[in-house]
Parts: structure tokens; C-alpha cells; sequence
């Protein structure tokens, strides 16, 4: 819908500085991940709706089926909860897959296997099978989207035991944690923002990975934490450079992995700044920004100079109108001005 | 009132039996489900001593389908079981002294004492998964098949599930993605007519589940659950139609469960099926319809089925004692394999 094609292309986004190496585009890094785990391991195979469509999801998996043959390659039946099984089945039998949803919320049509099956055979068996699976879905945001083609489900997901959750802000990061979350041996789901897709950012060529469970400084600071991953650490990036020019000094960290939490670097920060704001592409109420609150009421209370604040969706569904959305998302307006009543002496 | 009778022909048609097999083959088949038997009998017995602090869902009478089936299977090839899983376990291999432990909640169980009698898994003899979600081992056997396919392997999977597994939306799901891909899997259906207490018709309208299942477009047949060379024999074709690369294949095999849903005892003077149904199916309980055959064939007699029962029963003992006096996990083992490396 070029409306919001537009207002994506708008968006304001660091240009990636040459020296700093190869500059590419985030669907086109993910696509060298699959690239690179499908050319090094032959258990890899990736599936799902759209795969070889036209569209190759976002770019995603452009030109894999022509390389790859489609045997490994695979458009799949509208069965999100049998694919998922199917993908559990034969992870448990030395295949790694990467399953691919257009949304989130389709992910949901698959419950049953990936909380109830996937990420419980290693425990219930006692360590016999591994399930080494990836779940990849796009978070989508505007084109009218609405409540059933927005949602984030990171949170409904933050409590199982046994899942690994990811969600990456840079195109560095997509194709380091796709790598390393296919070598992973547990199921691990990849939640991508549409409005991060057309992000340029330095990607090295070849084989690399990015660690799950270590967060990052995107930006070094002594006043207040801003915590986050995905797009809304893109949104709290371009809020820390406005209130810098009002002298607030925040500390921004990328989780990119929200399971395992990297405790310690978020612990490390409020040492420091004593000051926390927890900010989401999902719902505040019990979701990332309420267990990484209760983790700071519970463990770095000593460390608080104010109340902790969160900054995430309000518990009321996406609108799919632009005029009621405004209204609805994290911004940069919105951080600031939580931050500037955090510091308010 | 006898609301789903049996309709099968018994034995008459093997005739040929003794031509076709080995005797010792034909005797194993006996004795695998007498052990089964045996072994359920005396959990059941056991049970209300609140020892066994798991949900029992017993397999009497359906001795032959697990039998049967598993009797032509490899090693290697992966069975998927559901909630009732004893029948499946014992007849792939399992070891009964861990399955026992697994029961009594110690650490040398074959999982470890997380799964319990509903997830009785033993990945060593091809004992590949279970579980207590109606139709949840379904599309995971389906991806083991698919597993196989991609590797070049030869192996089959097979997945048990009952009458109102083919009600889930998963079932469909799995059985439409087994043809596309022509996977090497076998659904075997046991048709024991109720889901808990709910009979079929309550559940599904007038219709025969493995019509319902060639729809899809895979093979589908349906065969006399109680009756173990039937049940062997279709096993053994979906098996070589699997490996020769002739797709999916789907088993309805109509059998009685004599026994509650879960539990000790049976329930159905509690009103929801009559006893009398219950009855009439004992008298064509599989092991026993089975010994009259092999009597009948001169392969066995009473004094050797008598022998086969000490032995049994000897074992049966002796794992008990085992399980009990096994060591319970500590709470260090509470936090192990949440992940693996």
C-alpha cells in the first residue's frame, strides 16, 4: 500500500558508513544467512507460505529454491499447526528447519506444537531427542494491518521453558543471530520487524554469528537505561539523539535476544544510570517490559533511583486505521517524554 | 444395548497360517501379547496402592494392534504413540524394568521420571515420541517421515492415534501433507470407539474413519483389531509401500479398550457405554482368540501357555521389585535438559 511504503522509505535511518565494510540491505542479509546454512549443512531445509512466491518473502529467500533445489526449498500447505509439527518431527530426526511466517499471528494458529510439543521433548524425554528448529516471522506494522496481522507475540511466548527468542535490530544482527540460531540445538523464534527490512547496515561477508543471549550498547550514556530490541530500539535510538540535545544522557541497549536475557548488561547499566526504561514492539502488560520491570524490582532495587517505566503497547488491540494507530505505537515523542519525567529532579 | 459391534471374521481365513510363517514367529506374536497383557493386568492390580503416582491409561484388548503393527517394523523405524502408550512401548522394544521406573517416578525411568506412563519414550529401539494432546504425534511423525525422505533413508514412521484424533484439524492437516510429499508413514488408527466417554456417534457423523482418510489420497484400509496376523499383515504392506516409496498409508483397526479411559477397573456401569458391550467384545479378546487359533494349529497348549505365563509373571516381579527399589531424581535434576547444548 504505498501510503505506508512511503511512510517506511521515510524513515530516517543512520547511512552505514563505507569504511566500516560491506553495506547491505537487512532482507538481503537474511537471505545470505539462509544462503551460507543451507550451503554448509544439508539438514537444513527451509518452508513456508510464500517461500517461492514472487515476493520471496521480503527478499528473504531469494533465488534458495533455484540453488537448493525444491525439495529443500518448499512453499507449504496452509497447516500452521501440522508445518510446525511437521518441522518438530524432523528436527527431532536430524534435520534443522527454518519455518517462515509472513506474521506473528499466524504463529499463533500453531500453539499446540511449538509450546506444547517442540519445546517440551528434550525435558520430557530427558535429553534423548534435540529439537534444533527455527521460527522466523515478520512483525507487521501499518498497511492497515489491524488486530489480526500486527500482533507481536514475543510476550505470550517469554514463559515457556525450553524456547529461544530473538529479535534483531540491525542487518549485522539478522544474518549473525539466523546463523547462529540454526546451529542452535533447541527451537528458536526469529521475530523481524517490517520496518526494518529495508535497513541498510555493515554485513561481512561469509560465515559469522552472533551470540544468543548477549545484549549490546547501542549507545553509551550515565542518566537513564533504555532497554529493547527491534524496531522500537531503532524508535528510543533516534528519541536518546533529541534528548541528548536537551542534556539527558541515556544509555541504550539492544537486548537481541529476549530469551536467554542478558541480566548482566542490564544489571551493569542501572549501576550506572539507576534509571530504567523498558520499551517493546509488544503489549506492556505481562510481557517483556513487565518481567524485565519485575527482574529490576526484584534483583536491582538498591541500584533505583526511580520508579521503572515501561513503554510498550496499551492492552487494547491495533487499530487498522492510520487515524486511531498514531495513537497506538511506540515513538519518539512518547520516550522522550517518559525519560524526561524519569530524570525530572 | 450393544452399540458398536464386532465386526470381523476371526480366524477362518488363516488357515494357511502355518504355511505362510515360521511357528516361532507365529508363538512370539502369542507371547508378546500375553506379556502385554500380563504386564497391564498387574499395574492394574498394583494401581490403587498409589505407588504408581501416574495416569495409567490401560491397553487390555488392544494387545493385537500394537503387536501386530510392531511386528513388522525395523528397529529403526520410529513409532508415535498418544496418551495410551504401554501396548505401543512394550511391542517396539522398550525395556520394561525403565518403563516401570518411569512409572514409579525414579530417575533411571526410561525418561527420566518426566514423562511418565503417557510419555514412555526409548529413543534406542525406535520408540521416537508421544503425546497427551489429541492428534499431537501426528504431523511429528509426518515431519520424521519427511526427515527420512530428505536423508535417503528407508525408514518408516508410524503413528498411533484413536477414532477422535481423526476430529482434530491436525489430523487433516497431516494426513493432506503425508500425500503431497508422498511420505513414508503409516497412520494407524485404533477405532476403539470412545474418547473418554464420549461414544463416535456423539462425535463424528455416520461414516467409515478410513474412507475418510482416502480422501486425502493416500492408501487407506481397514483392518480386525483384534485380530494380530491381520493387523500384521496390513502393517507389513503400508511398510512396504512406505519404503519402496508408494507414500502414506492409513490403518483403521476397530478393537475394544476392556478397561476405563484411564484408570483401573472398567467404567461402563457408569452409563455411557453398556457392559454388555463390553462383554461381547471379550469373547473375541485378541490374546485369546489368538491361543484358541494356535491351539487349533497344534503350535501350542495349555501347558506351555502356562509356562510362558510363569516366565512372564517372573519378569514382570522381578521389574517391579526393581522400580521400587530404584532412586528418586534429587532436586539438582529438576533443571537439566530444559536446553540442550
Amino acid at each position: 500500500m504505498p501510503w505506508d511504503e512511503g511512510l517506511v522509505n521515510s524513515l530516517v535511518y543512520d547511512t552505514p558508513d563505507p569504511k566500516t565494510g560491506r553495506v547491505l540491505g537487512y532482507a538481503k542479509a537474511i537471505n545470505e544467512a539462509l544462503d551460507i546454512a543451507l550451503e554448509h549443512d544439508p539438514g537444513v531445509f527451509v518452508l513456508g507460505q510464500g517461500v517461492d512466491d514472487p515476493g520471496r518473502m521480503f527478499g528473504t529467500t531469494k533465488d534458495l529454491q533455484e540453488k537448493y533445489g525444491a525439495a529443500r526449498v518448499f512453499d507449504t500447505p496452509l497447516s500452521e499447526e501440522g508445518m510446525m509439527g511437521v518441522c518438530t518431527g524432523a528436527a527431532m530426526n536430524g534435520m534443522r528447519p527454518v519455518y517462515m511466517h509472513n506474521r506473528p499471528d499466524f504463529i499463533l494458529l500453531a500453539f499446540n506444537q511449538l509450546v506444547t510439543h517442540a519445546s517440551k521433548y528434550h525435558y520430557m524425554d530427558n535429553g534423548q531427542t534435540t529439537v534444533p528448529m527455527v521460527v522466523w516471522a515478520a512483525i507487521g506494522r501499518g498497511w492497515g494491518s489491524g488486530a489480526q496481522h500486527s500482533q507481536s507475540i514475543q510476550g505470550l511466548l517469554l514463559g515457556v521453558p525450553g524456547l529461544k527468542i530473538v529479535m534483531p535490530s540491525t542487518p549485522y544482527d539478522a544474518k549473525g543471530l539466523m546463523l547462529a540460531a540454526i546451529a542452535d540445538n533447541n527451537p528458536v523464534l526469529i521475530f523481524e520487524h517490517r520496518w526494518l527490512m529495508k535497513k541498510d547496515g555493515a554485513v561481512p561477508e561469509g560465515l559469522y554469528t552472533v551470540p544468543l543471549g548477549k545484549g549490546v550498547y547501542r549507545r553509551r550514556g550515565k542518566d537513564v537505561t533504555i532497554v529493547g530490541a527491534s524496531h522500537t530500539l531503532e524508535v528510543a535510538l533516534q528519541a536518546a539523539g533529541k534528548l541528548a540535545d536537551e542534556g539527558i544522557d541515556a544509555e541504550v541497549i539492544d537486548l537481541r535476544t529476549l530469551k536467554p536475557l542478558d541480566e548482566q548488561i542490564i544489571a551493569e547499566s542501572l549501576k550506572v544510570t539507576g534509571r530504567l526504561l523498558v520499551v517493546d514492539t509488544g503489549w506492556a502488560m505481562g510481557g517483556v517490559c513487565a518481567e524485565i520491570g519485575c527482574l529490576a524490582a526484584e534483583k536491582w532495587f538498591h541500584y533505583l533511583k526511580a520508579p521503572v517505566r515501561r513503554v510498550g503497547l496499551p492492552d487494547v488491540p491495533t487499530p487498522a486505521g492510520y487515524t486511531l494507530e498514531q495513537f497506538y505505537y511506540p515513538d519518539v515523542q512518547k520516550i522522550s517524554a517518559v525519560v524526561r519525567e524519569m530524570v525530572k529532579k | 444395548m450393544t452399540r458398536y459391534e464386532y465386526r470381523g471374521t476371526g480366524y477362518a481365513k488363516w488357515d494357511d497360517a502355518r504355511t505362510q510363517y515360521r511357528s516361532e514367529f507365529l508363538t512370539r506374536l502369542f507371547r508378546d501379547m500375553l506379556r502385554i497383557r500380563l504386564i497391564e493386568e498387574e499395574i492394574e492390580r498394583r494401581y490403587n496402592q498409589d505407588q504408581m503416582k501416574t495416569p495409567i491409561h490401560l491397553v487390555i484388548g488392544q494387545e493385537a494392534t500394537s503387536v501386530g503393527s510392531c511386528a513388522a517394523l525395523r528397529k529403526e523405524d520410529l513409532l508415535y504413540s498418544s496418551h495410551r502408550t504401554h501396548g505401543n512401548y512394550l511391542a517396539k522394544g522398550g525395556d520394561l524394568k525403565a518403563m516401570l521406573c518411569e512409572m514409579h517416578c525414579r530417575i533411571n525411568g526410561c525418561a527420566g521420571s518426566r514423562g511418565g506412563s503417557m510419555h514412555l519414550i526409548d529413543k534406542s529401539v525406535g520408540m521416537a515420541g508421544t503425546s497427551a494432546i489429541v492428534g499431537g504425534a501426528m504431523p511429528i511423525a509426518t515431519g520424521a517421515a519427511l526427515a527420512a525422505q530428505l536423508q535417503g533413508l528407508d525408514r518408516v514412521s508410524v503413528v498411533f492415534l484413536g477414532d477422535a484424533t481423526t476430529e482434530e484439524g491436525v489430523a487433516s492437516e497431516s494426513l493432506n501433507f503425508a500425500a503431497l510429499k508422498r511420505l513414508p508413514v503409516i497412520f494407524f488408527c485404533e477405532n476403539n470407539f470412545y474418547s473418554v466417554q464420549s461414544p463416535l456417534a456423539t462425535r463424528q457423523p455416520p461414516r467409515e474413519i478410513y474412507k475418510w482418510a482416502a480422501g486425502y489420497g493416500i492408501a487407506s484400509v481397514r483392518v480386525d483389531g483384534t485380530n494380530v496376523l491381520d493387523v500384521y499383515e496390513a502393517t507389513r504392506e503400508a511398510v512396504a509401500r512406505a519404503r519402496e516409496g508408494g507414500g502414506a498409508t492409513f490403518i483403521e483397526a476397530p478393537v475394544y479398550r476392556f478397561r476405563a479411559h484411564g484408570g483401573a477397573g472398567d467404567d461402563s456401569h457408569t452409563g455411557y457405554r453398556d457392559p454388555a458391550e463390553r462383554e461381547a467384545w471379550e469373547k473375541v479378546c485378541p490374546v485369546e482368540t489368538y491361543y484358541q487359533f494356535l491351539a487349533k494349529a497344534g503350535l501350542i497348549d495349555a501347558a506351555q501357555r502356562e509356562r510362558m505365563r510363569a516366565e512372564i509373571m517372573q519378569e514382570v516381579f522381578e521389574a517391579f521389585d526393581y522400580a521400587l527399589a530404584s532412586p528418586n531424581p534429587e532436586e539438582k535434576d529438576l533443571y537439566t535438559h530444559v536446553y540442550s547444548n
